[in-house]
C-alpha cells in the first residue's frame, strides 16, 4: 500500500513539472512524423513494387514493422529515461529529502518500489504515442491485431527495463546529471551489447547475442512472444530494482 | 505515560567512518517535556549523532532506544515515535505546504481519517495557516523552517530531532523558531543542536556539549555559581603569596602586573579579608568584580584542553 502511495505522489510531482509534458510533446511529434516518412514511402514505393510481384507482404511489414524497430523510438525512451533518472532519487539525495525518507517508518524495498512503479507509469505513458499511432492504419488497411499488440508488449518490456534502470542510476549519485548520464549509457549498452561485441571481435558471440536487449525485442516486434525473451525482460527489470534497494540499504551503513 | 519516562535512551554511542572515529561513547537520556542542547564546534559529531538517533544512519556500536522501542529490533515503531528535522529541510519545494504536510503524515503512517485534523493542528502550532496553500518555493527562509518542523511534529511523535534549526535565519526568525521549539516542550521531549551559545542557555534544560565526537560535558545550561571568583586590579601590587594567606582565600593568580584573579571559600569574610589588608598594606585598591565561570567558559575550556590535547 505504502508503495502504490508513494508512487501516486512521485507520478503527480513528474506530472507538475514541465519536463514530462515537453518530452511527451516531442515524442508524439518525433512518432507523427517517423509514421507520416513510412506511410508515404510505403504509398509511392513499396505499394506498387508489392501489387506487381503479387508479395504477401503489406503495411504491417513495412510500416509497422520499422515503426517499432526505429532508433527514434528507442532515443525517446532513453530520454525518458534519463529524465526520470535526474529525479526520482538522486534529486531526494540533493535536496535533503531522502533524509525525511529515511527516518519515516516505510521500508527500502517500498520506497524503491514506490518509485519504480512511479517510473514504469511515467515511461509508459511516454511511449503511449508511438503505441497508438499505428492503430490509425486501421481505417484504410488490415491490421494484423495480434502482431501489433505483441510489438506494444516489446515496448513496455523495454520501458519496464529502462524504468529500472534509470532508479538504480538515480540511487548511486546526488547529482542528477551524473543519474542521466550513466542511464543513457547503461540504457545503450544493454540494448546493442551485441552489436559492439561483434564490431570488436568480428563476429556472434551468444553470451552477448542473450544479454543485448533487442535481441529479445526484435522478436516480440515481429510478432513473436516467447516466454525466455519476457523472462529476460523481467529478471533484467528485478535485478535492476533489486541493486537499488541494496544501494538505499546501504546509505545508512555508508563507511 | 508518567512525565519523568525517558523517551529517548542512547548507550554507549558510536560511529566509524572507516579509520575515523567520529562519534563514541555517546550516552544521552531524554525525557517528556525537557529539551537536550547538543552542543559543539562545527565537525563535532552533532548531526552524526544525531542522525544515528533518526535511523539514517547505522551506529557502529551502542543502542538507541525511541518510547521503549529499540531502533534495530523495532524500527518501525521507533521511527513512528520520531519526527526529525535534518540539516537541509527536507522540503519538496513544488508542493504547497498542506500537500507536503499531507506526504509527511502518510509517511509517517498516520491513519487517513485523522490527518486533515492531524495537519490543521501542525499548521497552528507552527503558525502557517496563512500559508498552507502557497508553493513551499515561494516562502522565506524562516517560514520554510517552521515547514520543516511541523512535518516533524505533524504525527505528534514521542520525540522531535532537531538539527541546527535556526541556521542561517535572521534575529527575528531566530526568535520565532525559538518560540516554537519551547512551545514543543509541553508535548514532546526535544533534543536539538547547535553550536550557538545563548540559543542553548535560553531554550534547553540540559546541555550536552560535543567534542571530537566525544561528550565532554553534561549538565545544566546554567552559569557554574559553585566558585566564587573574584577579578581584583591594584595600583600597589604585592606579592603572591601575600594574597593567599588571607582569610577564606582558596586561591590566588596573578593575570598581569595588576590584575589578580582570587578563587574565595566563602564571599563575605573573604571580601572583607582582601579590603581590610588591601588598605592596612597601602595595595591601592582600583578595581574589584564577581568573575562567572559561564556555560560559554566551560564550552571553550573544554574545546579547546581538548583540542590541544
Amino acid at each position: 500500500m505504502m508503495a502504490f502511495r508513494l508512487a501516486r505522489r512521485e507520478l503527480a510531482l513528474i506530472c507538475r513539472g514541465p519536463a514530462f509534458w515537453v518530452l511527451l510533446a516531442l515524442i508524439q511529434a518525433f512518432a507523427a512524423w517517423w509514421f507520416l516518412l513510412l506511410l508515404e514511402q510505403y504509398r509511392s514505393h513499396y505499394q506498387p513494387l508489392v501489387v506487381r510481384v503479387n508479395s504477401p507482404m503489406g503495411v504491417n511489414d513495412l510500416v509497422v514493422l520499422p515503426f517499432f524497430g526505429s532508433v527514434l523510438l528507442l532515443g525517446a525512451l532513453l530520454l525518458g529515461a534519463a529524465m526520470l533518472a535526474m529525479r526520482l532519487l538522486a534529486d531526494e539525495r540533493r535536496s535533503g529529502g531522502l533524509q525525511l525518507l529515511l527516518s519515516s517508518p516505510i521500508s527500502m524495498t517500498q520506497l524503491a518500489l514506490g518509485k519504480y512503479l512511479a517510473a514504469l507509469v511515467c515511461l509508459a505513458l511516454l511511449a503511449l504515442p508511438w503505441m497508438l499511432l499505428p492503430w490509425t492504419l486501421a481505417f484504410g488497411a488490415e491490421l494484423d491485431t495480434a502482431r501489433l499488440l505483441s510489438a506494444c508488449l516489446g515496448v513496455l518490456m523495454l520501458v519496464a527495463v529502462l524504468a529500472a534502470i534509470a532508479l538504480f542510476a538515480s540511487s548511486i549519485t546526488a547529482q542528477p546529471a551524473t543519474a542521466a548520464a550513466l542511464t543513457v549509457a547503461i540504457g545503450i549498452a544493454f540494448m546493442g551489447l551485441n552489436a559492439g561485441v561483434e564490431v570488436v571481435a568480428g563476429g556472434d558471440d551468444a553470451l552477448a547475442d542473450y544479454l543485448a536487449m533487442l535481441s529479445h525485442y526484435e522478436p516480440l516486434v515481429q510478432g513473436l512472444i516467447r516466454s525466455s525473451d519476457l523472462i529476460y525482460f523481467l529478471l533484467l527489470a528485478v535485478a535492476f530494482v533489486g541493486f537499488t534497494i541494496r544501494q538505499l540499504d546501504s546509505l545508512r551503513t555508508q563507511r | 505515560m508518567s512525565s519523568d519516562t525517558a523517551l529517548l535512551e542512547v548507550e554507549e554511542l558510536g560511529r566509524d567512518f572507516g579509520p575515523r572515529r567520529a562519534v563514541t561513547g555517546v550516552g544521552l537520556t531524554v525525557r517528556r517535556g525537557e529539551v537536550l542542547g547538543l552542543l559543539g564546534l562545527n565537525g563535532a559529531g552533532k548531526t552524526t549523532t544525531l542522525r544515528m538517533i533518526c535511523g539514517t544512519l547505522a551506529p557502529t556500536h551502542g543502542s538507541i532506544r525511541i518510547n521503549g522501542h529499540d531502533l534495530l529490533e523495532q524500527p518501525a515503531q521507533a521511527r513512528q515515535a520520531l519526527g526529525y528535522l535534518p540539516e537541509i529541510p527536507p522540503l519538496t519545494q513544488d508542493t504547497t505546504v498542506r500537500e507536503f504536510l499531507q506526504f509527511a503524515a502518510m509517511l509517517r503512517r498516520v491513519p487517513g481519517g485523522s490527518q486533515p485534523e492531524a495537519i490543521a493542528r501542525a499548521l497552528d502550532r507552527c503558525g502557517l495557516e496563512d500559508v498552507a496553500d502557497r508553493l513551499i518555493r515561494h516562502l522565506s527562509k524562516g517560514y520554510q523552517q517552521r515547514v520543516g518542523i511541523a512535518q516533524a511534529i505533524v504525527h505528534e511523535p514521542a520525540l522531535v530531532v532537531l538539527d541546527e534549526p535556526t541556521v542561517g535565519l535572521d534575529p527575528r526568525q531566530v526568535v520565532d523558531i525559538r518560540g516554537l521549539i519551547g512551545s514543543l516542550r509541553k508535548a514532546h521531549a526535544v533534543i536539538f543542536s547547535s553550536h550557538i551559545l545563548p540559543e542553548v542557555q535560553a531554550l534547553c534544560d540540559r546541555v550536552v556539549i560535543l567534542h571530537d565526537g566525544r561528550q565532554v560535558y553534561t549538565g545544566t545550561p546554567v552559569d557554574d555559581e559553585t566558585e566564587v571568583r573574584f577579578l581584583l586590579r591594584f595600583g600597589n601590587a604585592p606579592e603572591v603569596p601575600a594574597l593567599e594567606v588571607l582569610p577564606a582565600v582558596l586561591s590566588a593568580r596573578r593575570l598581569d602586573d595588576e590584575r589578580f584573579e582570587l578563587v574565595l571559600r566563602d564571599e563575605r569574610a573573604g571580601l572583607d579579608g582582601v579590603l581590610s589588608a588591601a588598605l592596612e598594606n597601602g595595595w591601592q585598591l582600583r578595581e574589584l568584580g564577581r568573575r562567572r565561570r559561564t556555560l560559554e567558559q566551560v564550552f571553550l575550556s573544554l574545546t579547546a584542553g581538548e583540542a590541544a590535547a
